[in-house]
């Protein structure tokens, strides 16, 4: 929690760099209803009642994971864990999904340098609408063998 | 020589130092959530720190014109609001104040009896209520129309011979409704007339009649935040014959009811921007409000799926409240703050807890409409070009947090 920002010019962020970087700029969200790729899985978590829902849709080919996209409704971590998720799966040439799965809150939030703890629980779910989105994939593949 | 140097710090004020370290224009939208200092304030202000420092218990000459002092306070204060000057108590602020409204009635009588507070008065007095309601009081929250207007015929039926205090908001803070509190004063008194009736006035002092015997209130807290007075003082009125204990004992300052050192500076800085305030009462309302309604009518045309919350024409002068369908709040906040522009948000992403605001579901509103909601507050600073610039700002930042959004509007 060291790195969550606590600059001593008066004006530092609840949040750390990291966050707030992804939070203004963040990667490979999805604008329409849904990518204008080929995606063969798709995972949702949360509620909007809770304030925080989270929609991922994943290429898998080989056991890989080569492309990915997002949706989000939530505050700024909730967009920035998403975000940070995506680049995390799809960085280096795609993430094997047997290690895409073991994904946790935890990770998530190390990678994005720390988040206030109140946020943790509530805009970290992007890990589990990812293994929504890998099942997905693994059940329509199932059924067609 | 120091005191000259604390002079000039003064006279430079906050603002100034602001835009030197942020090196880029802000404008601010949360008035409600408080003010800065008028210079002639800090200005009034300045005289009781270094130079007149007295204790005003002190019997010596430096006491006595501390004393004077707080006396004259206390003077202006009782006669701005139509009381008298042994009925006003200074507290470190509108928080303190509603804890002693509430706590000290009730500890006045044993915590014996029924207390009524509505359900959407501010945190201070919720949490008061809350508390002693798990501590064996019988509590009772008053329900709101979706206007956020006060349930009336309920809260008739609700008064009885145990009730011991009714406590409504003058004017709420997050939705700007304004209430009716001299007709709810006779309405309480004509059920029960030895309850006592107290109102939080914090967000009504810079626009709105604070007559205490024209409200008819019992009660009345008030505060230097909100009114472009310094932060950590406030008052709190107490009609003679009223039984209270204190919160703070001591000394016995305030004739017992709050002990501690009175804080003058503090004390001054309140009362000079409370005679501010109530001169230009009536011309600040109509500024901002032509303001306020211009910022309602085009983000209701501009942006699509956006509902005003709380009554459309009792509500404060200076407060917009919207909530926007498929956008979530502190998303919202923080892309505006980006853009140079403080709002605020009765997102849950804003609490320590996981709902939203609970003044949006008294009002009957759904979590998640409620998440996606925006409080915009005009004051003394604001001004056409600001609001434009706003009205510019807003519909791109709703449109772009909805293109993320996963969920449909």
């Amino acid at each position: 929690m060291n790195k969550v920002s606590k600059k001593n010019d008066g004006v530092g962020w609840v949040y750390s760099d990291i966050v707030k970087e992804h939070f203004i700029h963040p990667r490979h969200f999805v604008t329409g209803e849904q990518p204008e790729w080929e995606f063969n899985g798709v995972g949702e978590i949360g509620s909007p009642a809770c304030g925080d829902v989270m929609r991922i849709w994943v290429r898998i080919e080989k056991g890989r994971i080569t492309n990915i996209g997002w949706k989000t409704f939530g505050c700024a971590s909730a967009i920035a864990s998403t975000s940070i998720l995506s680049e995390m799966v799809v960085g280096s040439g795609g993430m094997e999904i047997n290690q895409a799965k073991k994904i946790t809150a935890k990770d998530i939030v190390k990678a994005l340098g720390g988040l206030p703890s109140q946020k943790i629980h509530c805009s970290v779910l992007g890990d589990q609408a990812l293994k929504k989105a890998i099942d997905d994939y693994e059940k329509k593949k199932n059924k067609k063998l | 020589m120091i005191y000259r140097g604390n002079n000039v710090g003064a006279r430079c004020g906050v603002p100034v130092r602001i835009i030197i370290i942020m090196n880029k224009k802000r404008y601010y939208f949360d008035y409600a959530a408080t003010t800065p200092v008028d210079q002639r304030v800090v200005v009034a202000m300045e005289p009781y720190w270094f130079k007149k420092y007295g204790n005003p218990s002190g019997l010596y000459f430096e006491g006595r014109l501390a004393k004077q002092v707080l006396d004259e306070c206390r003077q202006k204060v009782a006669q701005l609001i139509n009381a008298d000057s042994d009925e006003v108590i200074f507290t470190s602020g509108g928080s303190e104040s509603n804890n002693l409204a509430i706590t000290g009635v009730l500890a006045a009588v044993n915590n014996q009896g029924k207390i009524i507070v509505s359900a959407i008065e501010h945190k201070s007095i919720l949490n008061v209520a809350k508390y002693w309601q798990q501590r064996g009081v019988t509590v009772e929250f008053c329900p709101v129309l979706s206007s956020g207007l006060v349930d009336e015929k309920k809260l008739a039926g609700m008064i009885d011979k145990k009730t011991i205090l009714v406590s409504i908001i003058y004017a709420n803070n997050e939705i700007g409704v304004v209430q009716d509190i001299s007709r709810i004063g006779r309405i309480i008194k004509k059920h029960n007339p030895k309850t006592y009736f107290h109102t939080d006035a914090c967000q009504a002092m810079n626009y709105l009649d604070i007559d205490v015997k024209k409200l008819g209130v019992d009660l009345l807290t008030f505060n230097g935040s909100k009114i472009y007075g310094p932060k950590g003082v406030g008052g709190l009125y107490a009609k003679k014959g009223v039984r209270m204990e204190p919160l703070i004992m001591g000394g016995g300052q305030e004739r017992g009811w709050r002990a501690g050192t009175e804080n003058i500076p503090l004390i001054v800085g309140m009362t000079e921007a409370m005679v501010i305030a109530r001169r230009i009462c009536g011309a600040e309302a109509k500024r901002v409000v032509w303001l306020r309604d211009k910022i309602i009518s085009r983000v209701l045309k501009d942006i699509p799926d956006v509902v005003l919350n709380g009554d459309k024409n009792k509500r404060l002068a200076n407060n917009v409240n919207i909530s926007v369908a498929g956008a979530e709040g502190e998303s919202l906040l923080l892309y505006l703050d980006e853009a140079g522009i403080a709002v605020s948000t009765g997102s849950a992403c804003s609490a320590s807890d996981l709902d939203p605001s609970h003044v949006l579901l008294a009002i009957g509103q759904d979590k998640a409409l409620a998440h996606g909601s925006l409080r915009i507050t005009l004051g003394r600073w604001s001004g056409e070009a600001g609001v434009d610039y706003l009205l510019s700002v807003l519909p791109k930042i709703v449109e772009r947090v909805r293109q993320m959004s996963a969920v449909n509007n």
